[in-house]
């Protein structure tokens, strides 16, 4: 078992979410993060001024699949992602212990 | 016990021995009787006159609706931290000016003359005052001095301390805006000027907008940048405000609020020239958020929603002492330039270190001082100083002369010079005795929590920035 975490743009959100449907997944939490990479954040400007804004928001997926999928996924989601600017975000894949169904208590890859 | 305890201690106890000697004076006043001359009951009430009362008390409910207003503007143009500090500081300079005006502001602005400088009768509005016509006039003037009060707020929001508001709220209300107030419309020296109809100012541009712009400058001053608004190197960094929303919601309330202010002036009802002040007030307001949306624009690439937010704003300043003696291109031309000043103003704040978080200096300051003159250039020679009859306000355009001009000119100086000089040594006395700044860790919380044991959004979560 893996658990990748995508942290993409916004406005990316919603082509992810078509392309991971496509290909199935067992299922995904999404959080509205700041932060930033190499870019080191956006100007943005109030009243005539600008300002820096050093963490810029960000949609953060994570989603745990089996080992096997894991190529796939990660494919789907970057392809579905790219815009091809500064900004398109990373992905890490990590390994995960265990899984628990709370419902059945079932664990392992069972569970997910 | 130190210097600044001790003389904290000893103005209070001087206050409050005042008020005392003041309850007794009116215990006193109020038990020997009523003045025949004074008409409690509203016997004089004819038609005319009950339509002349409608029309000044709705007026007067309007001006007061300015200042939510007033409270949605500079709370939307400030951070969330500090959202509470703002709305209680709002609410409590209209609390504070209704009492404090009704019992002193306006003997001193209204009540007789002395050698032109200031009213001397009409204490705690009891004997002659205790009559409809003066309540009635009492009761506009402090719409209006309410006003001027709250524009400083902007000014000084999100690092003044709490009890310094209360008690510059108490010198604006009772010395500052009463006494240039009187020079003006309580038939004081600058309204008596050899010059056209002496100093002019329909509205307000110079007695309610001027007054508080300059003191907010001089409370920046003395106040000093928030952190943040200037980075390491001293170049300039906005401070979003948390809600364009509520700043908009803001804006609109003051723009109808506006409709009572500039209309409401002729206090008369049959003076059908309201109409034309209600379009030349409309005109200025639309012209001056143009202008500064489209200089945003062609300066940053961005339609600032801000800067036209202040735009309008400008205009209205602006327009609010020549709107009922000037034609409505005239009001078009007064606004635009407005825009443009105000944006001129807020960029050469920025560069000279002065931080005013919501633009009022430039806004109420800058555009009241430019309402003021315009009234000597385009006044054409077709409404009276509150009278539909002869003689008629001209400028400059309109073979006035020279001479309206040069009254206008020189009740912007005085303007200038009374309310930043009393407002900087309003800030400068109470900075020497208490300190008016709250401390860089309340700062940097926010005034909500430490000022008020509360924030503002309890269920959101609001990061201090």
């Amino acid at each position: 078992m893996k658990k990748i975490e995508a942290i993409i743009r916004a406005e990316r959100f919603e082509e992810v979410k078509e392309a991971l449907k496509r290909l199935g997944y067992p299922g995904m939490t999404k959080t509205i993060v700041e932060g930033h990479g190499k870019q080191k954040g956006l100007k943005q400007q109030f009243r005539g001024t600008t300002f820096e804004v050093e963490f810029t928001p960000k949609v953060k997926l994570e989603i745990v699949v089996l080992d096997g999928d894991v190529s796939r996924t990660v494919d789907a989601i970057t392809r579905s992602a790219r815009t091809g600017e500064v900004g398109d975000g990373k992905i890490f894949v990590l390994p995960v212990e265990n899984a628990v169904r709370v419902r059945t208590g079932e664990d392992g890859e069972n569970a997910i | 016990m130190d210097f600044r305890s001790k003389v904290t201690k000893v103005v209070l106890r001087v206050g409050l021995t005042l008020g005392l000697v003041c309850l007794l004076w009116l215990a006193w006043m109020a038990t020997s009787g009523v003045a025949m001359a004074a008409d409690p009951t509203g016997l004089g009430g004819t038609a005319d006159a009950a339509i002349d009362y409608v029309w000044i008390l709705v007026c007067a409910f309007l001006v007061m609706f300015m200042q939510p207003g007033f409270a949605m503007v500079g709370a939307g143009f400030t951070r969330a931290k500090n959202a509470g500090n703002f709305m209680t500081k709002n609410l409590m300079d209209f609390v504070i000016g209704s009492l404090v005006f009704f019992l002193i502001g306006y003997a001193i602005m209204m009540g007789g003359d002395w050698h032109g400088l200031w009213g001397t009768e009409g204490w705690f509005m009891l004997g002659d005052y205790y009559d409809v016509d003066a309540y009635l006039n009492m009761f506009w003037m402090l719409v209006f001095c309410a006003t001027a009060a709250t524009i400083v707020a902007g000014a000084v929001a999100e690092r003044l301390k709490f009890r310094a508001y209360l008690i510059y709220s108490v010198v604006v209300s009772a010395i500052i805006y009463p006494i240039y107030g009187h020079w003006v419309w309580g038939g004081g020296w600058l309204s008596s000027l050899p010059f056209g109809l002496g100093a002019v100012d329909f509205a307000g541009s110079g007695v309610v907008h001027a007054v508080g712009g300059l003191v907010g400058l001089a409370g920046a001053i003395v106040l000093g940048p928030r952190f943040g608004r200037y980075d390491r190197n001293g170049k300039p960094q906005a401070i979003p405000g948390h809600s364009i929303t509520l700043a908009t919601l803001g804006v609109f309330i003051l723009w109808f609020g506006w409709f009572g202010f500039n209309p409401g002036s002729t206090c008369n009802a049959h003076h059908l020239r309201i109409s034309v002040i209600a379009v030349n007030t409309n005109l200025a307001a639309a012209a001056g958020g143009l202008m500064a949306l489209l200089i945003a624009y062609w300066k940053t690439k961005k339609w600032d929603i801000g800067m036209l937010i202040n735009g309008i704003l400008a205009g209205l300043v602006a327009v609010t002492a020549p709107c009922a003696w000037i034609e409505g291109w005239a009001a078009i031309v007064i606004g635009l330039i407005g825009g443009m000043l105000m944006y001129a103003s807020v960029k050469f704040l920025e560069a000279k270190g002065v931080d005013d978080p919501v633009g009022a200096v430039s806004v109420h300051g800058a555009c009241g001082l430019w309402g003021l003159l315009s009234v000597g250039f385009f006044a054409d020679g077709t409404y009276g100083n509150y009278s539909i009859e002869a003689p008629y306000v001209a400028g400059l355009f309109y073979g006035g002369g020279g001479e309206q001009l040069l009254a206008q000119f020189i009740s912007v100086v005085v303007v200038a010079a009374w309310a930043f000089g009393m407002g900087y040594l309003t800030f400068k006395l109470m900075d020497m005795a208490f300190g008016i700044r709250v401390s860089p860790e309340e700062e940097l919380q926010g005034l909500d929590i430490l000022e008020h044991g509360t924030p503002a959004y309890p269920d959101f979560l609001t990061m201090p920035k």
